[in-house]
């Protein structure tokens, strides 16, 4: 065994290589990826491209038809379609800003606190993001019922009659939105933890001895070097948002009606009650260009609106 | 000086106030899970002729009225102990031991009837199965795409970076058919290949992995360590940390995923326990005490290996995000 020639390959090389003798000589480093690229090829790059095809076709047990853009014309001339858009855009919409914000605020002032008041707190908020969704949807639904619910006793202190929360349609969308506004943002919360960890504190010494104040430094300080993480979080939160779904099924199954009906539900619906593939496929598509198109935007907004 | 002081201490309270409120919000919904499934649902009242219920009651019962009202019996019971009144003291007894069965029943029901010890497992199985295969397979692929030249790399990478924007939703459909296909259709195997498929790790592995020094592998090549001893022996000890992170993100989500496993399992059976959970309020929609029992138990496992780990979940989180 030479060892030391294996490590100095750079020396002799002038004309390019084969593949071959590259694959052959790469092989551990292949190797070693093999297991990974199968089942991202199978698993996952496969069924994109295939639901790209899916979208373009007719879906039939014995052999698919090509259907050109059939499936996107049903998509966007169906009422059920622009109501689920609508339901996921206002969900979006209002909690994005609400969670990020409230992160934002619950962070700074977590912040400032003491090392066991700081793993306290953050314990405290991070801890629903850990439990299901559909736990928390089960029991949100049971804090919202109409005559035993939580909320509607809390409301009858300040003499408001009941309110069937989830079982109209004036209010079940609502109801979702205000679910999802104080389940905390944990992720957002431990975030921006980290990121005021990290500035820098000679930065805030400057500011006092110019004579800043707790509030003018958070916001000329803080605010600012903040931006990279904020981008994230929308992003991160804008995503997950639009593919709202567990709460759906869990609370209202889309109703009362198509009140509370959201895309990744809309899909579900198409796709495994009506077992309508290709339309299925074409609405995903629509929602993957809709997240898509959301991101760029934020991602400019938010990058280069200095 | 003594009244900026005093401002502080005011800001202070006022922090703590404001946060002791919002965590108070944030936690109220586990509580309640805990508190409705520990309720008492078919108390024997001594003034009421029929048994009462404290989960279906307005106003609702804020903690579960077992506890108190196991203690006044205990208290009487030592009374008429006391008084050598062995009937009434039987008679306590007895209540006390109603109240003790009643208070958990929803968690007897669910192991004696509804098979929720099943669903325990099948989860516990798959997240087990899934992290341990994720752990071995993103830390290789993390290792030489951090590591190595190679042709085809960057591809590789960015191929694979790219489908992490991609929704999992517009899958679903594909991998169904692919699953049927396979035949593997309501098998634990159509949870876990696609699980092994997820991407994230890879990216997690390599950021992670950048930071072991070159000449660590170096050293390692020239004592005549083989690719895989070097990996074994070298890359995966320093990598520990990241790899626990990786390790309870990965079984997180697994635990908890829904969307894909309602689709796949019809076999009561093979449920997980989300999916369990989910047959189980479509079949009680009435019976809440039974359902918040249901939810405790998934919920318990999570929280212990958020407690235990929390460290780790911190570092995960910031890994993915924080850095640039």
């Amino acid at each position: 065994m030479k060892p030391v020639q294996q490590t100095s390959n750079s020396v002799v090389i002038e004309r390019k290589p084969s593949i071959l003798s590259q694959i052959k000589k790469n092989l551990p480093a292949y190797l070693f990826l093999l297991p990974k690229l199968i089942l991202f090829i199978a698993f996952i790059a496969i069924p994109v491209v295939w639901a790209f095809i899916l979208s373009f076709q007719e879906y039939k047990i014995f052999g698919s038809e090509w259907a050109g853009f059939d499936n996107y014309i049903k998509v966007f001339q169906s009422e059920a379609f622009y109501i689920a858009l609508k339901n996921t855009f206002l969900f979006t919409v209002v909690t994005v800003p609400f969670n990020v914000v409230s992160a934002l605020i619950i962070a700074s002032l977590i912040y400032p606190l003491g090392k066991l008041s700081q793993s306290f707190f953050r314990a405290a908020f991070y801890l629903p993001t850990v439990t299901s969704m559909v736990i928390v949807a089960m029991v949100w639904r049971w804090m919202y019922n109409t005559d035993f619910g939580i909320f509607n006793y809390i409301l009858g202190w300040f003499g408001v009659d009941s309110i069937n929360w989830l079982g109209q349609s004036s209010s079940a969308l609502w109801a979702l939105i205000i679910m999802q506004c104080l389940i905390p943002f944990g992720v957002g919360i431990i975030l921006y933890l980290a990121s005021m960890g990290s500035i820098s504190e000679s930065l805030y010494e400057a500011a006092t001895i110019d004579g800043a104040n707790g509030i003018q430094k958070w916001i000329h300080i803080t605010l600012p070097l903040l931006k990279p993480s904020t981008l994230y979080l929308v992003l991160l939160s804008t995503i997950g948002s639009f593919q709202v779904f567990t709460q759906i099924i869990m609370m209202t199954g889309g109703g009362p009606g198509s009140a509370t009906e959201t895309l990744v539900h809309l899909i579900y619906k198409t796709g495994f009650r009506d077992f309508e593939f290709g339309l299925a496929a074409a609405q995903s598509v629509v929602l993957f260009f809709i997240i898509l198109l959301f991101s760029v935007i934020q991602f400019r907004v938010l990058k280069y609106d200095e | 000086m003594q009244n900026s002081r005093s401002i502080q201490k005011l800001n202070k309270t006022i922090i703590y106030l404001l946060l002791g409120v919002f965590s108070i919000v944030s936690l109220l919904p586990l509580y309640w899970v805990f508190s409705t499934s520990m309720q008492l649902s078919k108390y024997q009242d001594e003034e009421l002729e029929r048994p009462v219920s404290y989960v279906d009651s307005n106003p609702p019962k804020m903690y579960p009225m077992g506890i108190p009202e196991y203690f006044e019996h205990w208290g009487k019971a030592r009374e008429a102990d006391k008084n050598g009144d062995t009937k009434e003291e039987a008679y306590h007894r007895e209540v006390m031991d109603n109240i003790v069965s009643d208070t958990f029943s929803g968690f007897t029901t669910l192991f004696q009837k509804n098979n929720i010890g099943r669903w325990f497992l099948n989860s516990a199985y798959i997240a087990v199965v899934v992290t341990i295969g994720i752990l071995l397979i993103d830390s290789m692929a993390g290792y030489v795409l951090a590591k190595k030249q190679f042709p085809g790399r960057n591809i590789i990478f960015w191929a694979i970076i790219a489908t992490m924007m991609i929704p999992g939703q517009v899958t679903l459909v594909p991998l169904f058919m692919m699953v049927k296909n396979l035949g593997i259709m309501d098998t634990h195997w159509a949870l876990i290949f696609p699980d092994l498929a997820m991407v994230f790790g890879v990216f997690l592995m390599r950021q992670f992995m950048y930071s072991i020094p070159d000449e660590l592998l170096d050293a390692a090549k020239i004592d005549g360590a083989s690719e895989w001893k070097t990996y074994w022996k070298i890359v995966l000890p320093l990598a520990r940390p990241g790899l626990a992170a990786l390790g309870i993100f990965t079984f997180m989500s697994v635990w908890n995923s829904f969307l894909w496993p309602i689709i796949v399992l019809n076999d009561a059976n093979l449920y997980t326990l989300p999916v369990g959970l989910k047959s189980l309020q479509d079949a009680n929609l009435a019976s809440f005490k039974l359902l918040m029992s249901g939810a405790a138990i998934a919920a318990v496992p999570m929280i212990i290996v958020f407690i235990m780990f929390q460290r780790h979940f911190i570092k995960g989180l910031t890994l993915g995000g924080v850095k640039e």
